[in-house]
């Protein structure tokens, strides 16, 4: 079924009765060419892709428990492509330039946002490092501006400009960075994959991999084997609990980041800010809220919540620029697992296991990167060669001392 | 979360620094035949497991001194918590 306005107006008239449900819900069948394990933004979009792109015809997605139940329902769903180094700037480019074209070609309200993205600057390192930033993003086809105080005091005359702890001294924005309906992100790719022969199985999860002579041919899952020439693994904070069940250690850690939404208000705030001095990011949402989020706790965690201190730190962080913070409540927090690598860069690459491929390390910057991760990951799946704005996401990398390090902080993982 | 601490009693989380798996006491040896490759093991690799997990935790603000925290990391709840130092010298280490 094809969603329009016309169709809207017809089945308001009509009482509602024709909607059908979005996507099947099919029994594994025994064999797929193509086995994609874990539901979530990046796996869906996989999905979608090589039905769409790469004409695939046979694939699966498998997901433990529901579709989009995992971080591509807990972010704070902004979308930007303001990076430095050549390994990832082209990489998130393409996935803006996904995200807006993205809801003409799956066929579903995504409510893709192009509300802009400002990153406060509050000392003169980092104007220049800003700076900078702004240039490597423009020599890739990005767009930047370096913005003045009194601009940015034009646009946001809330924020605290005069008497801070860090004074704002101006802004590297992104007028085409934004924010998208995170959970519409999952069910638009879910439905464009299913009405295009994906099969998503939902309460099915993977419990171990058949490999033998060093070729994957499936997975054991709790509905049974589900035979496949390929298997692509995107489970995000789960990577190393899944990878491990192949024998792999992988160079990342699994971190929880804490995300909070204000009660509803009355339109605030006009686009994204992030305030890297306290690390503290808020955008509003459409239904009022205020959503915003800061640090991860800094332990490994796999339990989808945090702890106290990470909420107070972050609520200091949002006075600290948003003194007008202090007059909402907040209404829910949430918490979600990331998979923090090594260099706080991703990995899109085969493993050394024949047929077996692997998307994660996303650290807590995988939604923006949803289409273009799914776009690539699909490439790497239907041609066996990287698509091209993903050739650096490798696993030797750390070997090769060819780390995409943003900060350049180390192997860390929670400093990333 | 509290940590125990062996010295001082219980601690507020929030005073220490995370400094990742106890399995980083265990130095490779620099002088192996297969140094290389156990480094780049030693420093990027991680169990990373969901469950008990043997960790260091600095205290920043405190006595600055290590400790190895077993916690599991599906519920956060703290088992044991040791001095690093002493854990170091169990395993052979000579500080």
């Amino acid at each position: 079924m094809r969603y329009s306005g016309l169709r809207v107006i017809k089945e308001a008239l009509t009482g509602h009765k024709g909607w059908t449900p979005a996507w099947r819900d099919p029994a594994p069948k025994p064999q797929y060419d193509i086995v994609i394990i874990g539901g979530g933004g990046h796996g869906l979009a996989t999905a979608y892709y090589l039905a769409k792109q790469f004409s695939q015809k046979s694939v699966a997605v498998l997901e433990k428990g529901w579709i989009g139940g995992g971080n591509v329902g807990r972010n704070t769903t902004i979308i930007r492509s303001n990076y430095l180094l050549d390994g990832n700037e082209p990489f998130y480019e393409f996935s803006l330039k996904l995200w807006e074209g993205l809801e003409q070609d799956f066929n579903y309200n995504a409510m893709v946002s192009q509300r802009g993205i400002l990153n406060l600057i509050h000392s003169d390192g980092q104007r220049d490092a800003f700076i900078r930033r702004g240039n490597a993003m423009i020599l890739n086809g990005a767009d930047a501006e370096l913005l003045s105080t009194a601009q940015i005091k034009a646009r946001y005359p809330f924020l605290n400009t005069h008497d801070a702890r860090f004074p704002i001294k101006g802004g590297l924005a992104q007028h085409r960075g934004g924010t998208v309906r995170h959970d519409a992100v999952a069910w638009g790719y879910a439905r464009g994959a299913d009405s295009r022969g994906v099969d998503i199985i939902q309460n099915c999860e993977v419990t171990d991999f058949r490999i033998e002579n060093g070729t994957c041919l499936g997975v054991e899952t709790t509905k049974g084997f589900i035979g496949a020439g390929k298997v692509g693994c995107a489970v995000a904070g789960s990577s190393s609990r899944l990878m491990a069940k192949a024998d792999m250690r992988l160079p990342m850690e699994s971190h929880v980041l804490q995300a909070f939404v204000s009660e509803g208000l009355k339109p605030v705030l006009p686009g994204v800010v992030t305030f890297g001095a306290g690390h503290f990011y808020v955008s509003q949402s459409d239904k009022g809220g205020l959503v915003f989020g800061g640090d991860i706790d800094g332990y490994n965690s796999y339990a989808q919540r945090g702890n106290l201190p990470v909420v107070e730190d972050v609520c200091e962080g949002g006075m600290a620029i948003f003194p007008m913070l202090g007059r909402a409540r907040l209404l829910r927090m949430w918490g979600g697992i990331m998979d923090m690598s090594m260099d706080g860069s991703p990995i899109i690459d085969k493993t050394h296991i024949d047929g077996l491929y692997f998307n994660g390390g996303w650290c807590y910057g995988g939604f923006k990167a949803t289409p273009a991760s799914g776009y690539c990951f699909a490439h790497l799946l239907a041609t066996d060669t990287p698509h091209q704005t993903a050739t650096a996401y490798r696993f030797d990398r750390f070997e090769k001392g060819l780390m995409i390090d943003e900060k350049g902080v180390g192997n860390q993982p929670n400093l990333h | 979360m509290i940590i125990d601490h062996p010295l001082l009693g219980p601690r507020d989380a929030a005073e220490f620094t995370y400094m990742g798996d106890a399995k980083l006491i265990d130095r490779p040896d620099p002088d192996a035949d297969t140094a290389a490759q156990d480094f780049h093991d030693y420093a990027y690799l991680r169990d990373n497991p969901a469950g008990w997990h043997q960790e260091l935790w600095f205290h920043e603000a405190g006595d600055r001194s290590w400790l190895v925290v077993t916690r599991n990391t599906l519920t956060h709840e703290i088992s044991k918590v040791e001095l690093a130092r002493d854990v170091a010298r169990s395993r052979g280490r000579n500080k």
